[in-house]
């Protein structure tokens, strides 16, 4: 079952992937992306992690594919993209180099790594997934002991991120007129 | 080596491994900023399957909170990515990236 369970993600996750790069048109893209997020839902739940997946669809899938159609569309970008064209030359094969040299390591990593870890277990312990509570209680209860100062930091993170927004989006308005005259209104 | 019956880590790892690099290969090829982004998404991704992967095998919360923490940076940094999209298309409409060579608009 488990492993059905995975086969389905999977092929969901890399067809996704595959779609998002090779796909001409952004907003399909963004769709792709939604389908690549999903599947990695599915192993969060394939892995007892029940409140990431949540999240992941909610934040993810929700927030953050919104974000990006909301700035496609703003922007008018929406246009279907010529790929065959190949703007910098050398540029496709040295991506395949790269890519090629990447699975190469981590093939190798992953072959002769893996079972590594897989004698080694903790024990109990709050942090032991294997206990009594529920996945959200226990990721509540090691958030907001041990990583309580991290929280915070991200917190002042979010903070800092909407600051950065405004600033950037916002039009001040004495620079309209330095702005050149071909440049889109709104 | 690993083992290859059953449902193991080594298979969430190297379903990670694939994801990530097409996530890289996407990164370089395309040159459209907004997909660039998906790609990083997507590298963001595979990185979460292999924290979930690795605390369930060795059953510790841990990959839990750092696929939470993840996800959080992810956010902000989409929007602030985003901010900059918009911010550069303000002044240049339909620049890609290689258009952005100097830092000033």
């Amino acid at each position: 079952m488990a492993e059905a369970v995975f086969a389905v993600a999977a092929v969901l996750m890399l067809a996704g992937a595959v779609g998002v790069v090779a796909s001409r048109n952004p907003v399909h893209a963004a769709l792709f992306l939604v389908q690549t997020l999903v599947g990695v839902a599915l192993l969060f739940i394939l892995n007892d992690a029940h409140f990431l997946a949540a999240v992941q669809v909610v934040v993810y899938a929700g927030a953050i594919v919104i974000l990006f159609l909301f700035v496609i569309m703003l922007l008018g970008v929406d246009k279907a993209e010529e790929l065959r064209i190949e703007p910098i030359s050398g540029q496709r094969p040295l991506a395949v180099v790269v890519g090629a040299a990447l699975a190469a390591m981590l093939g190798t990593v992953i072959l002769t790594g893996a079972d590594v870890l897989s004698g080694i277990r903790r024990g109990g312990g709050e942090r032991a997934l294997d206990g009594e509570a529920t996945d959200i209680e226990r990721m509540g209860r090691v958030l907001f002991g041990e990583f309580a100062f991290a929280v915070e930091i991200t917190a002042a993170l979010l903070t800092i991120a909407v600051v950065g927004a405004v600033v950037l989006t916002r039009r001040a308005a004495r620079s309209d007129e330095a702005a050149p005259a071909g440049s889109v209104g709104g | 080596m690993m083992d290859l019956s059953g449902l193991n880590t080594g298979w969430y790892l190297a379903l990670a491994a694939a994801l990530f690099i097409i996530g890289a290969v996407g990164l370089l090829v395309r040159r459209n900023p907004l997909v660039m982004f998906m790609c990083v998404e997507l590298m963001l991704n595979a990185v979460n399957v292999t924290f979930i992967a690795l605390g369930a095998s060795l059953n510790d919360v841990g990959g839990q909170v750092a696929v939470f923490f993840v996800l959080v940076v992810a956010a902000t940094e989409v929007v602030i990515g985003l901010a900059l999209v918009v911010a550069i298309n303000r002044r240049r409409a339909g620049a890609t990236a290689d258009d952005v060579t100097l830092l000033k608009g």
